[in-house]
């Protein structure tokens, strides 16, 4: 049998934790060779980085203990190696970058010392390291890297901060990188210049690239193989164009399945008549930051309108401002005719009941010290004529089920369920005022896929029942096209583009809606191969 | 990659709150003691001077000075005798009560005004939080021991006094701190959710941000317990504080110093008795710290566990 | 009395010292002055707040008449006393009066050593600025190093000992640990003096006892906030780097645990500032705490309220300090 660069062989890690001993990964076995790509897909523990940190030795122990198999690096078990020989492979044979940029690099050193630092770490002269700082910093396309030297992490984009975790990383030219989630928190359109550096540098370098991700379309772009991983175990691996077409596990089935945007899209609806809400020349400051520069939309009963813009479009602010939690400095929002900018604090009480929200993550929106009874019993216990008393637990049992939950799950804690559960709570929570509108801010973007297809359903379902209108605010074009009625597209404040729709994703009319749609990735490994050709092709044709 | 990330939801278990924070406080063993001791303590407090208010005021000049460990005057006297012939162990366990009673109420004075007026100065944006942390800034620089000797003369040395005393300094400590925390938690989503639904101020404040703080400020508070014992027992020491005929134990420190040189165990076992206590106290909130926080409480009972 | 306890006030955020970073460019310079002068603002009400309530307060603790004439003074040589303190003028009159002089740079008389009340203070404060330096600085040391190793293994035997010696530390009354220290060190071994100043053995007992509370809370905060350090997502990249032991402790690690450390170590060393009242009582260090119990005791207004003015000072110059230090620390910091 040929020598791997990089072998896992049946590798079992467990960890000790409050409920018990918990089995993170079991017997996991998958190797890298230099040049390839694997990619390892999962969603939240799925164990899917326990490998990865095997690797590098950065399980703690204790809590956590490696039971069983072997990490062999050309052949030689990493886990019998001594601790010293194991931190002169890490950073020089084998480098890792990491989801969150800014929180994985020091707050308080400049990034030119800190990439100069993985140079003199393993024996460079610091003359030598600061020279190849300066020319990662160029060649991961920093702009002007003699500066960037001198700046710290904070002082950069979310963006910039990959590239230099990915600078940083490549110091030493490793044999092997490791991607643990690169590109989750970053927008659509950076998330496709990354992957693209990330490919281009494996290319030049020939080194193994590891990929630990959720995403399929990630896997789509880059990967050349894939292992599939659920509960700790492994349940599919191959080529990744052949375990999209051809699934052989149901788990593996289920998550292609649950991928956004591959549904029948809405027919666009007839908006005549009186709107719901009507927000217009809405404009916000934050001190010299100009959020929300007159923007305006319509809403009408029992429909759903979805804003989708990138980190500072204005998205949120504009959510917010329509619930009056942020007022926007100038503009005007119209309820059913009434203007919420006028209204007396005793008239907007009484429209809280209409208005509601879905926040990003229900880990925070959910008071921590409130049973699941007391939080969706609030709205009763704050507008007195919803419900009397009396009826309180049945209404809160029957909301569960409504939600999918169980009616015992009413006495229970927010921390005790996963977080598909959690928004199922704080959907509950909205419906028990009985809205007309439910602002959904990022509602389902901290869910794993197959959770957040769940609960696009279920949104979908419960409009279709109680005649809901929902606002929708997205990041990311694919997950709501099949929910959406009408797409909002907004850029630093403005609103580009609006239609219904079958218009923005058949035929989008503006340039930023076009390249966010070429920016979101395909799941489907043969659509992203044909996008970056063509992209390819453009290239060479443009710079002639 | 972290624990929590593979968790799963677990069930609820059955047993009573009680038992589980007895167990979370038997995983720590120096807590657990600490908790028996300041038991003890309170328990002395409670019933000392009623059993042996009598005895710990009785003098015995054949007695005076008499060394600790000695059983021939019966067991009262093992601490030995002070100057006056009186059984330390006794008048120890009688002065729990007035070191006690001023620790305790100097703390849940400031803590309950403090806490209150960083609500206020948190919560609401308006002026009068300006004012109040002013206010703050004028008591924290206030030297102490001047208010101490203002009301010594103009009231008199009462143990109810010195706990105004001792309150009026102790509440800046709790006034910035939930201020601080306050400012943190009114930002929180689900703070926002609760406006979504309309819910009022006051709501806001008492159901939602005031349960979150809490456990902050009872960790505080017993640490401050032990601050404030050892503020009365200077003040006591310099004789600005708690007069005899009442005793406490800072006040026996300080009649012992005189006879330092002959009789050491004066001004040794009372000294020991604060020391135990703070003590005692520090490591309760040390734990409790722990025990209050749902991120950490996972290693309080995973202890539980492997040793039961 | 003393310090506010600080080791539960971590403050959020992170920040070290082993290797100087680049500073980054003045781009602050402007800021910083306003900084500076809202800061000033602030203290200067609380100050004037401070001085007024001060000034009144205390006259309400009697008259001094009496504690400085003999028993079997006459009536008139009260009224001159009284007369030439200017004590016989309503209380706002001699409020006014004070005002006056302050305003001109002239802050009184100390009755009890009949020469100018800021000249009194000002040597006193010399002394226990000493004292504070002095000790700040050994506990500072000893409690970063020992901290940072304790947290760098927790549960271990050494992180046990540092902080259960760290805790007892901080629950020792200084008072009773001083009274301990001579019964052993001065009374019974005959190794150092017991009080007074002079030689550099003066220095030994006063130091070690004000040592020891600051060291054990100071030590528990290092502790503490180099966990939640060592656990952060920069060290995991550390490791992930191959950086070896040490400098992941106290290059990566210190100077982001330093910020709610500093905090403390402010709040400790104003404590000292404010005065050791105890100590220098025991020790008979001539310092601003013993002047001031003194001059409360003897109704020596004026040098009550210029000492509470040095303080006061000494404290804004310090807290500014560790604003800059903060900002020297975390570049993320801005004035």
């Amino acid at each position: 049998m040929a020598e791997h660069l990089l072998e896992v062989r049946d590798l079992s890690v467990e960890f000790h934790t409050a409920a018990g001993t918990v089995k993170a990964v079991q017997n996991v076995s998958w190797h890298l060779d230099r040049g390839e790509t694997l990619a390892i897909l999962g969603e939240s523990g799925s164990g899917k980085s326990v490998s990865a940190s095997a690797v590098m030795n950065l399980i703690d122990m204790p809590p956590g203990r490696i039971t069983s198999g072997r990490v062999l690096l050309n052949g030689r078990d990493m886990l019998a190696m001594t601790a010293e020989e194991r931190r002169r492979i890490n950073g020089a044979r084998i480098a890792m970058i990491f989801q969150d940029p800014l929180a994985h690099l020091n707050p308080v050193y400049t990034v030119g010392w800190q990439i100069a630092e993985m140079v003199t770490t393993h024996g460079g002269a610091a003359r030598d390291a600061q020279a190849r700082a300066l020319e990662l910093l160029g060649r991961v396309g920093i702009p002007d890297p003699q500066a960037a030297m001198g700046r710290y992490p904070h002082q950069f984009s979310g963006g910039q901060r990959q590239r230099l975790m990915i600078a940083m990383a490549l110091a030493m030219k490793p044999d092997i990188l490791i991607a643990d989630e690169p590109t989750t928190a970053l927008d659509v359109t950076v998330q496709a210049q990354v992957l693209a550096l990330l490919e281009e540098l494996q290319q030049e370098t020939g080194m193994g690239l590891l990929l630990i991700t959720h995403d399929l379309g990630v896997v789509a772009e880059i990967a050349d193989r894939v292992v599939v991983m659920n509960n700790g175990q492994i349940v599919e691996t191959g080529l990744a164009a052949e375990v999209y077409r051809n699934p052989q596990h149901p788990y593996t089935r289920k998550l292609i399945d649950a991928a956004p945007g591959k549904g029948q899209m809405p027919q666009a609806r007839d908006r005549s008549g009186a709107p719901l809400l009507r927000a217009e020349n809405l404009h916000k400051h934050y001190g010299a930051f100009h959020a929300l520069k007159g923007v305006g939309l319509t809403i009408m009963p029992g429909e759903t309108v979805a804003v989708v813009g990138e980190s500072g479009s204005g998205k949120s602010t504009l959510a917010r401002a329509i619930l009056r939690l942020d007022d926007p400095d100038s503009g005007s929002i119209l309820y059913r005719g009434q203007d919420l900018m006028t209204m007396t604090p005793r008239q907007i009480f009484g429209l809280r009941r209409d208005l509601q929200m879905v926040f990003q993550d229900p880990t925070q929106s959910l008071n921590p010290r409130m049973t699941v009874f007391q939080l969706i019993s609030e709205a009763w216990v704050i507008h007195r004529d919803i419900l009397p008393k009396a009826q309180w637990k049945a209404r809160v049992a029957e909301l569960l089920v409504k939600v999918g939950l169980r009616p015992e799950h009413a006495a229970r804690y927010p921390h005790q369920f996963s977080g598909g559960q959690r928004q199922r709570i704080a959907i509950a929570r909205a419906l028990a005022m009985e809205p007309k509108l439910i602002v959904c801010d990022e509602a389902v973007s901290a869910l794993d896929v197959s959770i957040q297809a769940q609960v696009i359903a279920l949104l979908d379902g419960l409009r279709r029942e109680f005649g809901l209108s929902y606002l929708f605010i997205a990041h990311d074009l694919p997950v709501v096209r099949d929910f959406a009625d009408r797409v909002i597209v907004m850029k630093s404040g403005q609103i580009v583009d609006e239609g219904p729709v079958r218009e923005i994703f058949e035929a989008p009319g503006h340039p930023y809606t076009r390249a966010l749609l070429a920016a979101s990735l395909d799941p489907d490994p043969e659509v992203q191969a044909a996008r970056r050709q063509a992209r390819a092709s453009q290239e060479e044709r443009i710079p002639a | 990659m972290s624990v929590t990330d593979i968790q799963t939801p677990s069930e609820p278990r059955d047993r009573s709150t009680f038992s589980r924070w007895l167990s979370m406080l038997w995983a720590d063993k120096l807590a657990f003691f600490a908790a028996l001791f300041l038991l003890v303590v309170v328990l002395c407090a409670l019933v000392g001077p009623l059993l042996f208010g009598d005895l710990a005021t009785r003098q015995n000049l054949r007695g005076r000075n008499a060394p600790p460990f000695d059983l021939s005057n019966g067991w009262a006297y093992v601490l030995g005798a002070d100057a006056l012939g009186r059984p330390l162990l006794l008048r120890i366990i009688v002065a729990a009560q007035n070191t006690m009673m001023v620790a305790a109420g100097a703390v849940l004075c400031s803590a309950v005004i403090g806490s209150g007026l960083g609500l206020v100065a948190g919560y609401s944006r308006k002026r009068a939080a300006q004012w109040i942390m002013r206010l703050g800034d004028v008591i924290m620089s206030f030297p102490s021991l001047l208010l101490a000797v203002i009301v010594l003369y103009m009231l008199e040395p009462s143990v109810a006094n010195i706990i105004i005393v001792l309150a009026i300094t102790r509440i800046p400590v709790y006034l910035r701190t939930t201020r601080a925390e306050v400012l943190e938690i009114r930002e929180r989503m689900f703070v926002q959710a609760a406006r979504v639904m309309g819910a009022s101020d006051r709501r806001i404040v008492f159901r939602h941000i005031l349960p979150v703080v809490l456990p902050t400020l009872v960790t505080i508070a017993t640490l401050d317990f032990a601050f404030v014992m050892l503020a009365e027992s200077s003040l006591s020491f310099l004789g600005i504080g708690i007069q005899a005929p009442e005793i406490t134990w800072g006040l026996m420190v300080s009649q012992g110093r005189q006879y330092l040189t002959t009789a050491w165990w004066l001004s040794f076992w009372p000294g020991l008795a604060i020391i135990l206590t703070t003590l005692s106290l520090n490591l309760l909130s040390n734990w409790l710290r722990i025990a209050l926080d749902p991120a950490q409480r996972w290693r309080l009972e995973m202890r539980g566990r492997r040793n039961g | 009395m003393e310090a506010p306890t600080g080791a539960m006030q971590q403050k959020k955020g992170s920040r070290a010292t082993a290797v100087p970073p680049p500073t980054p460019e003045g781009e602050e310079g402007g800021h910083m002055k306003t900084f500076i002068g809202k800061r000033a603002l602030a203290s200067a009400i609380s100050l004037v707040g401070l001085v007024i309530l001060v000034f009144f307060l205390s006259r309400l603790t009697g008259d001094p008449t009496n504690l400085y004439l003999p028993l079997d003074a006459t009536t008139e040589m009260r009224e001159q006393f009284r007369e030439l303190h200017g004590f016989n003028d309503p209380l706002v009159v001699q409020f006014g009066r004070y005002v006056g002089a302050l305003v001109r740079g002239d802050f009184g008389n100390s009755i009890r050593q009949a020469r100018p009340a800021m000249e009194v203070v000002l040597e006193a404060f010399t002394w226990t600025l000493w004292l504070a330096a002095i000790t700040m600085t050994l506990v500072t040391a000893a409690a970063i190093v020992i901290g940072s190793l304790a947290a760098f293994k927790v549960g271990g035997i050494f992180d046990r000992i540092a902080t259960f010696f760290s805790l007892i530390g901080a629950s020792a009354p200084d008072f009773w640990l001083a009274i301990v220290a001579i019964v052993i060190f001065a009374v019974n071994l005959h190794w150092l003096p017991t009080s007074g100043t002079g030689t550099a053995l003066h220095w030994v007992l006063p130091v070690a006892v004000l040592f020891v509370r600051p060291f054990g809370l100071i030590l528990q905060v290092v502790r503490g906030s180099m966990i939640s350090v060592l656990g952060s997502a920069y060290v995991k990249t550390a490791r992930a780097k191959g950086v070896r032991t040490r400098p992941i402790i106290f290059v990566h690690g210190l100077r982001n645990a330093m910020l709610p450390v500093i905090t403390v170590i402010g709040d400790q060393a104003a404590a000292i500032l404010n005065g050791a009242v105890v100590i220098e009582t025991i020790f008979g260090f001539p310092g601003i705490g013993k002047l001031m119990i003194d001059s409360i005791l003897l109704r020596d207004f004026s040098v009550v309220l210029a000492a509470i003015m040095v303080s006061a000072l000494a404290i804004f110059i310090m807290n500014l300090l560790i604003d800059l230090a903060y900002a020297a620390l975390d570049p993320r910091i801005r004035y």
